[in-house]
């Protein structure tokens, strides 16, 4: 198990590259749903506005 | 063909708003539509020159400030002539580079404003002869008078003589590729407030195997070897950025005037 | 053969739609797929005879470089689909393409230095490939910048389409002078590992992982494409089912 997390010296290296990757991933998940949510949000208010002004 | 070129001595001496009309006018003559094209683009670009030469004042601006990065390298970095020469190819470049992207919010600047380009645009004449002729007349303005000035700045790098013709040449032809590579971002940018870094964001990516085998072709002349290879990669960047770049840009023009 | 499935691509709420149903049909798989080449790549493959346990680092430079390219080049497609063709949905799927490239062209430049710096002793090298996707970053903030400046959404697109098109013929000229201008200077060689051919145990692990990357691409780009069609819809009655629910 030790062996794994050094990766055989390189852990220094390897894991951060990795954690990088995991983030951007992440990132694009939360980025992706939220720009829909707005973008829903932002629907929503125009058609209320429209509505309004019948 | 008496008609024709009695509005041409017409437009030459006259106020560039003459020219402009001509033109549009030109569309009217259908008898030889490509000849048109080709009339419509060299009224445009007398037109551009004549307009320049009024304010010579800003014709000399995009040669102060590459006067001016000249200056900046060696007092950042030596006076020592040798050092100085290994750095030339960079600094020549990244001057004509930087002073091109200058220069190039000129380029349609003045015409969007005052509703010219729109009357290109709507002329019914080949927007693309338009586009290239303006940026021709962009390259003789900013990019040629870079050219010649450039074997003044290599002499005060500490560059031999021997490389001088070589050195004029090819940022002679680099500065055409990039006239035509900046000429799309210039039209994508159009009417769009403050852009100046946009607009050298957008273009210097794409300028950049011109900068490659600019610098590289002017290392080989600093050094007297022969610079024929990167000059012909050169060549042909400037060769398909006439092929392509008035095209690209005349698209950009339309939809930045819909 | 029955196209109309084709030309309904084009309609907005059709898109809309399939986009919700297919996207869990590419988010599963894909993050099946990643685990599984994260499994593979980090635990049972071998570690490499010159570089022992750094080459692991490929599993996730590999994708996100592969990554950066292939969404930059169906950002392009679809975004001359959408001139040639005035179709807004392609104009969108250009849009939802652009933020996924430029981050992950931004971890394959961040996971190459961390790979560099092992293998040649530095963060940086100008190496081709690295330098070749700083440009390509450079490529997708400009194409961002450009839509982000311009307010009108179909003027942006339009735009943005001819800078994706110009953009797209220029990387591999760009790829190929950068190259060309290594090669004289003698840098040391891209990353490569030392085996000529890679063994299965290496192979399959990167395999799967780009494949998962390109199922999470795919994703991705349903879950934004929703909203970047909702944002080109103004007052399309449509909307008002899909958005109350």
């Amino acid at each position: 198990m030790r062996e794994f997390f050094d990766m055989g010296g390189y852990a220094a290296f390897v894991w951060p590259a990795y954690a990088v990757t995991l983030a951007v991933v992440l990132l694009n998940i939360f980025w992706a749903r939220r720009a829909l949510a707005r973008s829903c949000a932002e629907a929503r208010r125009r058609l209320q506005m429209q509505g309004e002004r019948r | 063909m008496n008609g024709r070129e009695g509005r041409v001595a017409e437009a030459f001496p006259a106020a560039p708003g003459a020219a402009l009309a001509v033109v549009t006018a030109a569309a009217a003559d259908r008898s030889a539509p490509g000849a048109t094209a080709l009339e419509a683009a060299r009224l445009a670009l007398l037109r551009d020159l004549q307009l320049a030469f009024r304010k010579r004042g800003q014709l000399v601006q995009p040669l102060a400030f590459f006067a001016m990065v000249t200056l900046l390298f060696p007092l950042a970095i030596s006076p020592e002539l040798s050092r100085l020469r290994e750095l030339a190819p960079a600094v020549l470049w990244i001057g004509a580079l930087l002073g091109s992207l200058l220069a190039l919010e000129f380029l349609f600047r003045d015409d969007a404003y005052d509703g010219t380009l729109e009357q290109y645009a709507l002329s019914g004449q080949s927007l693309t002869a338009l586009m290239f002729a303006k940026t021709f007349a962009h390259w003789l303005l900013t990019g040629l008078p870079l050219a010649l000035m450039a074997p003044l700045a290599a002499l005060s790098l500490g560059v031999a003589t021997t490389a001088l013709p070589g050195i004029l040449l090819c940022v002679a032809v680099g500065t055409v590729a990039l006239s035509l590579i900046g000429s799309i971002g210039a039209a994508l940018t159009l009417g769009i407030k403050r852009s100046g870094a946009l607009l050298s964001l957008l273009t210097l990516p794409l300028s950049l195997p011109v900068l490659i085998f600019g610098a590289r072709a002017t290392q080989l002349a600093v050094h007297g070897a022969s610079l024929l290879a990167p000059l012909e990669l050169l060549g042909a960047l400037a060769v398909l950025g006439i092929t392509l770049a008035p095209l690209a840009a005349a698209a950009a023009v339309r939809i930045s005037l819909e | 053969m029955n196209w109309s499935w084709f030309h309904r691509l084009a309609s907005p709420p059709h898109v809309y739609a399939l986009a919700a149903r297919l996207t869990p049909w590419f988010a599963w798989p894909a993050a099946l797929c990643i685990l599984a080449g994260l499994w593979g790549g980090l635990v049972l493959a071998p570690p490499d005879y010159q570089q022992g346990d750094g080459f692991r680092i490929l599993y996730v430079h590999a994708p996100s470089a592969w990554m950066s390219l292939m969404v930059y080049v169906t950002m392009a497609v679809s975004a001359a689909v959408g001139l040639i063709w005035r179709i807004k949905v392609a104009h969108a799927v250009a849009a939802s393409c652009a933020p996924i490239g430029a981050s992950f062209t931004f971890a394959a430049l961040v996971t190459g230095a961390l790979w560099g710096q092992p293998m040649w002793g530095t963060y940086w090298e100008w190496d081709p490939r690295l330098t070749s996707e700083l440009v390509l970053l450079f490529l997708y903030l400009g194409y961002m910048g450009l839509r982000a400046g311009i307010e009108d959404t179909q003027r942006a697109d339009r735009a943005s389409a001819v800078l994706a098109v110009v953009g797209v013929v220029n990387v591999p000229i760009i790829h190929y002078s950068v190259t060309w201008w290594n090669s004289l200077h003698q840098a040391p060689s891209v990353m490569r590992l030392a085996k000529p051919a890679m063994p299965l145990p290496m192979l399959v692990p990167l395999l799967l992982m780009l494949l998962g990357f390109t199922l999470f691409f795919v994703a991705l780009l349903l879950v934004r494409l929703r909203g970047e069609v909702l944002a080109r819809e103004r007052a399309a009655s449509w909307i008002r089912e899909v958005v109350s629910a």
